[in-house]
């Protein structure tokens, strides 16, 4: 009788093209490498002038989301550095044979969105990105994690990376999640848990009914985040929804690959009595949607709080960052969230950006119109997803309502293309980080779920959305 | 990449938690295709107001610190976005050495693969440097060989992961310790599942 072993310890062991000795890393094979045009332009360079080519441009999926302009895009692209930039991710891409959803391919979008999308995010995987939120395929029951600039690389040379395994933590969220709470509310709760560092050097799986519950859409939300608790991957067993999901999607296998695939999917989830380095309990029933007030994801609280006060924290380093991100925020100790009125709405990014996330806030503003007082955008995750929308007719129930209906990309998210936030601005945003000046210089960040921010939008302030169920 | 063995020189104190990579290098500088140059805009946010002007009160501009080659800062340095833009800020200024409590995972990793040092110490250790750090004029010593950091009548050693040591040591090239290795690779690819999905 083998060992039992987590999930994680599977694909790591999977994967495993040579085991570091004497304190040498593992070298682990590399499945899939997603590129964008922000993170790889350095890496193609150093690797061209090193005179080393690209080993697996097969495993290798490119696309531009982060500088692409989500309107006017048949004028071209204004700013002439993302131009640059772009044009040098398209140019790399044919040098070295690399398929690239280009920025007038309907394929284009979020790497974190495609991906799944196209069915090549798959169970068992080791995946890798330049860009932290590769945590996102951990839903599918791969390992991925974000990768800098010489990583990408030594990955786009070599088709692996020298890792050290790091720690495991199982994250377990039981009961069932009550009305107008969402997966985002999970994870919020779960980072306002273990702290905005409490993940680093640990691999997280997250599990329990509530985890079970969810849609693919509201996992990746889940796995998305892993990172603002400092972990560089979060995981979730594959089971019936995830494979459910894969089936017939263009890169999913068919015919008999698919039964070993299946096969071998199956294998995957944590066998009873695996050991983690550390669990964590969260009460599902119990979560309440949240909202955050700082300028890290770990400042947040739920809908029925009030901004806290430094006096409310011990340390005299978690006053100081208290003050700071009261300061920087504009806000009150004491104010109840609910009367923290906002200027924009930004529904979209890699956390909530995906067709699911647009039908959830479509059903909150049905029939209603965005308060006077607010500019609100939707930004759909990928042009797959905006046709969809558009084919149930989301996108006319958001104009209606007075939103933005704008091309795919990561845009406010992190504002590298025009949308940005004037400084001073309030933001309702679904996206995952509200550091400061994230979204703009100045700008105030406070993250939300869809319906959260959906409802706000119409309200012109935060209110609680399971009062509108 | 260039060998590191002692850092040896002026301390800046930024005594904050959490300093993101957002704040190490803004957004709008990820936009170059480069990897040098970086240097100037790094912290931008909080050393330039919003018409470009130097906030002269962020130590970055202090004329007493323009000489440091060791940052010390709070708990969870790096956090947020895996830009590697934020270490070859940081090194572009003229860092060589990062000392605080933590450190985000990816950050260290950058930091490891361009030879730029990040140094674990406890909080009351980086405390203690924060505030000899207010005298410009203290010089610090974090000698990696020995894994020792001192600084007037400060002493402390650090813990670091043996293979980063020897490849910052040694200035090693990582992709070339791999390509060593080709032929593993090769053997593993020949036995990879055949359901494993590929998109040419």
């Amino acid at each position: 009788m083998p060992n039992p072993r987590t999930l994680f310890h599977k694909i790591w062991d999977d994967h495993v093209v040579r085991t570091g000795a004497d304190g040498e890393p593992d070298l682990l094979f590399i499945d899939l490498h997603l590129v964008h045009e922000v993170t790889s332009p350095q890496a193609f360079e150093s690797l061209a002038m090193a005179g080393r080519p690209v080993r697996r441009p097969d495993l290798t999926l490119a696309t531009v989301d982060h500088g692409v302009p989500t309107e006017g895009r048949a004028l071209g692209i204004q700013d002439p550095l993302s131009r640059k930039q772009i044009e040098t991710l398209v140019a790399n891409c044919a040098a070295n044979d690399i398929t690239l959803y280009g920025i007038d391919d309907p394929r284009q979008g979020i790497v974190h969105v495609i991906g799944p999308e196209q069915g090549v995010t798959q169970p068992g995987m080791t995946i890798v990105c330049g860009d932290s939120h590769t945590s996102t395929h951990g839903a599918f029951g791969a390992l991925a994690f974000g990768i800098g600039t010489s990583e990408v690389e030594h990955v786009l040379a070599t088709q692996t990376l020298p890792q050290k395994r790091p720690k495991s933590m199982a994250i377990t969220v039981d009961g069932e999640l009550p009305l107008g709470v969402t997966a985002k509310d999970v994870i919020l709760a779960i980072i306002a848990e273990i702290g905005v560092d409490g993940g680093t050097g640990y691999v997280l799986e997250y599990r329990g009914s509530v985890i079970e519950s969810l849609s693919m859409e509201g996992r990746m939300t889940i796995c998305n985040m892993s990172i603002e608790g400092g972990a560089r991957a979060g995981l979730i067993a594959p089971d019936d929804t995830t494979f459910r999901y894969i089936e017939g999607r263009t890169h999913a296998p068919k015919g008999a690959a698919w039964e070993q695939a299946l096969e071998y999917w199956q294998s995957l989830p944590t066998d009873a009595g695996a050991a983690f380095d550390r669990e964590v309990n969260i009460a599902g029933s119990d979560l309440v949607p949240y909202v955050s007030w700082g300028t890290n994801p770990g400042q947040t609280i739920r809908v029925t709080d009030r901004i806290p006060s430094p006096a409310d924290f011990d340390t005299a380093l978690d006053q100081d960052t208290t003050a700071r991100a009261l300061e920087y925020m504009d806000l009150e100790a004491g104010t109840p969230i609910t009367d923290v009125r906002i200027d924009r709405v930004f529904l979209g990014s890699c956390t909530n950006g995906r067709i699911e996330d647009l039908r959830a806030a479509a059903r909150v503003l049905e029939g209603k119109t965005v308060h006077a007082d607010v500019h609100a955008m939707v930004v759909p995750g990928s042009g797959l997803v905006k046709l969809q929308a558009e084919e149930e007719g989301l996108d006319q129930i958001f104009k209606a309502a007075g939103f933005e209906w704008r091309d795919a990309g990561c845009s406010m998210c992190l504002g590298m293309n025009p949308d940005i936030l004037m400084p001073g601005e309030r933001c309702a945003s679904t996206s995952n980080r509200n550091f400061e000046g994230r979204q703009g210089r100045g700008g105030r960040t406070h993250l939300v779920s869809p319906e959260m921010a959906a409802a706000a939008a119409v309200s012109g302030h935060f209110v609680d959305v399971r009062d509108w169920a | 990449m260039k060998p590191v063995d002692v850092v040896r020189g002026q301390m800046m104190p930024l005594p904050r938690a959490n300093v993101d990579t957002d704040q190490i290098i803004p957004k709008q500088f990820l936009k170059r295709v480069e990897r040098s140059g970086f240097g100037p805009y790094v912290f931008y946010d909080w050393a330039f107001d919003p018409e470009g002007e130097p906030i002269q009160d962020f130590i970055i501009h202090h004329e007493a610190y323009q000489d440091a080659k060791v940052l010390v800062s709070g708990p969870n340095f790096g956090s947020g976005s895996s830009r590697e833009h934020a270490p070859w800020a940081l090194e572009d200024w003229g860092f060589e050495a990062i000392i605080a409590p933590s450190f985000a995972d990816i950050f260290k990793n950058n930091c490891v693969n361009i030879g730029l040092l990040t140094v674990v110490l406890s909080e009351d250790e980086v405390g203690e440097l924060t505030r000899i750090a207010e005298d410009p004029n203290n010089e610090i010593v974090v000698d990696l060989e020995a894994q020792t950091v001192t600084s007037a009548d400060f002493a402390a050693t650090f813990e670091i992961d043996e293979f980063a040591k020897h490849r910052l040591l040694n200035g090693l090239d990582r992709i070339g310790l791999t390509m060593q290795h080709a032929g593993d690779i090769d053997v593993y690819e020949s036995q990879r599942a055949e359901h494993k999905p590929r998109l040419s």
